[in-house]
């Protein structure tokens, strides 16, 4: 059996003295597509935060691609894109700047960019259909394009296993068509991906394997759409035709609870 | 204007002056990265006390203000990264500690407002050579550093939790960001003082971030504008009798109040040029069949929406398109 990329064992989170995940276990294999789907204050987004080391797990074990995450250090195989709305701060910086800073993890010391680097984010913006936006400022993209900035940055470190904190939330519908179309590619590539999202919308044909957590507790695991049905969750009201796939997972009344 | 360098002590003071003009805005585009502008004022404050300490004890004012500075910068780095205050807070209560520290030991010190005022506002006419060098060996320091590492400084003010997981030690970077902040700030009070060298360290920056676009040409023009502010505030102020600190700040304000107009243009020009996004409007989403025909008070708002009009139907938008209804 090969060793799984991500293995989690009964791990608990506690945040400011409450319990947010509760003694989840779950396995990513190579090459898979995995989604986290949950509602806010489920508890997704602190798992894969405490997966990827930003958080410190209670209790359980973590290993990642076969090594305990404590004693993880060949980080350049994980590319990380955290849940953000926007990839500006307080400078402008161009398209390029912010992807360069994904090769870091290349870098031992000094991580002025090199010939190498420059080849990463060349190729990186081109998985992600930005390549002619390289030298513009991140400022100027739309939301969906900000993702896909940060979406790049992460790839440019040429990672294993990618991990996505809801890459979609707030995206625009032609920017999830074109957020498809690079997971598709790198699907084809064997890039093993975890993603978090509210809802799947056009990437539900793409993906292996549905995690559903409520309450920091693993509901189900399975196909997709069958997360859907099974849990019976409410039918979201809307008009995308017939050949919709959008998964409603934004109702937050379905899921009958919230954060606060 | 040539009389300016036959003076020894404007010899020096146009030297401090090309240093902190060059340090403060190279280290202040970090912070202004990580939106932590407000960061040098509660520094300055807290050498304030540093300064304080110094005449009490007779050690150099410049060494204890550093000491305490760089405790304080960490200690609100730290508080920021682990601790449940938020970070405006930790700011505040450091503002009021440092004044009031400073206020008080320096009158235990036996020493009156004007000594104060020398550290506050600066006094660099007065620099001694062991000043200087002082003063240039902290500013060389902070340059090479903040070149130096440029890629890591400016990995970890872009995304914090995203440079962490790449392995990049972004805690100790975070500190090192505060102690250089501290170092400038305390270099900065012979030459502008305390309470205005924060702005030598933002003001720059929020001008040269008016013209670019990228974080290499921010940083650049930032620390090309602090410079001439800096020798521009010295001269002057030889001339026209002014404060040399506040001439600067100043000078420095207006650049910022001349480019702001230029820097609206260059905006409004380029969300102008931006090309549409053709994707996003080939979408033509059928509503679903309705027998109602919306119009002029058919009972749904109506909304504008570019060349036409929408009509609000149960929480979505209809508009009219031939025979049919499109969501919009």
């Amino acid at each position: 059996m090969t060793t799984p990329v991500v293995a989690v064992d009964d791990v608990s989170v506690v945040l400011s003295g409450r319990p947010v995940v509760r003694r989840v276990g779950l396995r990513v294999l190579s090459g898979e597509f995995v989604t986290l789907l949950g509602a806010n204050g489920s508890g997704k987004s602190t798992l894969i935060r405490t997966m990827v080391g930003l958080l410190p797990a209670a209790s359980g074990s973590i290993e990642l691609f076969g090594t305990p995450q404590q004693q993880f250090r060949d980080w350049r195989r994980v590319g990380y894109v955290p849940q953000r709305s926007t990839a500006q701060s307080g400078v402008p910086a161009t398209v390029s700047e912010v992807v360069t800073t994904g090769r870091l993890s290349h870098h031992r010391f000094a991580g002025w960019p090199n010939r190498s680097d420059r080849t990463a984010v060349a190729e990186a913006l081109e998985i992600v259909r930005l390549a002619d936006r390289g030298r513009d400022s991140v400022a100027q993209l739309s939301g969906g394009q900000q993702q896909r900035v940060m979406i790049a940055r992460a790839l440019a470190a040429h990672p294993d296993l990618l991990v996505l904190d809801e890459p979609t939330a707030g995206v625009d519908q032609a920017s999830q068509a074109v957020l498809a179309e690079v997971f598709a590619d790198l699907v084809d590539r064997g890039t093993t991906i975890l993603l978090v999202a509210h809802e799947l919308g056009p990437l539900t044909p793409l993906v292996d394997r549905s995690i559903v957590l409520r309450d920091g507790r693993i509901v189900f695991e399975g196909d997709a759409e069958q997360a859907v049905l099974d849990l019976g969750l409410g039918v979201h009201h809307h008009h995308d035709g017939p050949t919709s796939s959008r998964v409603p997972l934004t109702d937050e009344a379905a899921w009958g609870h919230d954060r606060a | 204007m040539l009389d300016l360098w036959q003076y020894e002590f404007m010899q020096r003071a146009l030297i401090a002056a090309i240093c902190t003009g060059l340090a403060a805005p190279a280290i202040g585009t970090y912070l202004v990265q990580r939106r932590l502008a407000l960061l040098g004022d509660g520094i300055g404050h807290v050498a304030l006390t540093g300064v304080a300490v110094g005449l009490l004890t007779g050690w150099a004012p410049l060494t204890s203000a550093v000491i305490l500075a760089a405790a304080g910068a960490i200690g609100i780095e730290l508080l920021r990264a682990y601790g449940k205050t938020s970070g405006d807070v930790a700011l505040a209560l450091m503002f009021y500690g440092g004044i009031a520290g400073g206020v008080f030991l320096t009158a235990q010190a036996g020493e009156s407002a004007a000594t104060l005022n020398t550290y506050l506002f600066g006094s660099i006419t007065t620099l001694s050579p062991g000043d200087l060098r002082d003063v240039a060996i902290l500013s060389a320091l902070v340059v090479a550093v903040a070149v130096g590492l440029a890629p890591q400084l400016f990995a970890i003010c872009q995304d914090e939790d995203q440079s962490r997981v790449s392995g990049v030690p972004a805690r100790m970077y975070g500190v090192l960001i505060a102690g250089l902040a501290a170092i400038t700030v305390t270099v900065s009070m012979r030459t502008v003082g305390l309470l205005l060298a924060s702005a030598l360290m933002v003001v720059p920056v929020a001008t040269a971030q008016q013209l670019s676009r990228s974080f290499r040409t921010t940083f650049v023009l930032a620390t090309l504008l602090g410079v001439v502010a800096s020798i521009a505030g010295v001269a002057v102020s030889f001339e026209a009798a002014t404060p040399p600190g506040p001439t600067i700040v100043l000078l420095a304000l207006a650049g910022f109040v001349v480019t702001a107009p230029v820097g609206a243009l260059l905006a409004w020009r380029r969300t102008r040029s931006a090309p549409f996004e053709t994707a996003e409007s080939t979408e033509h989403d059928l509503a679903e069949q309705h027998p109602h025909e919306h119009g002029p008070g058919c009972g749904h708002p109506a909304v504008q929406h570019s060349d036409h009009l929408d009509y609000v139907h149960d929480g979505h938008r209809h508009a009219p398109h031939g025979q049919h209804y499109d969501e919009h």
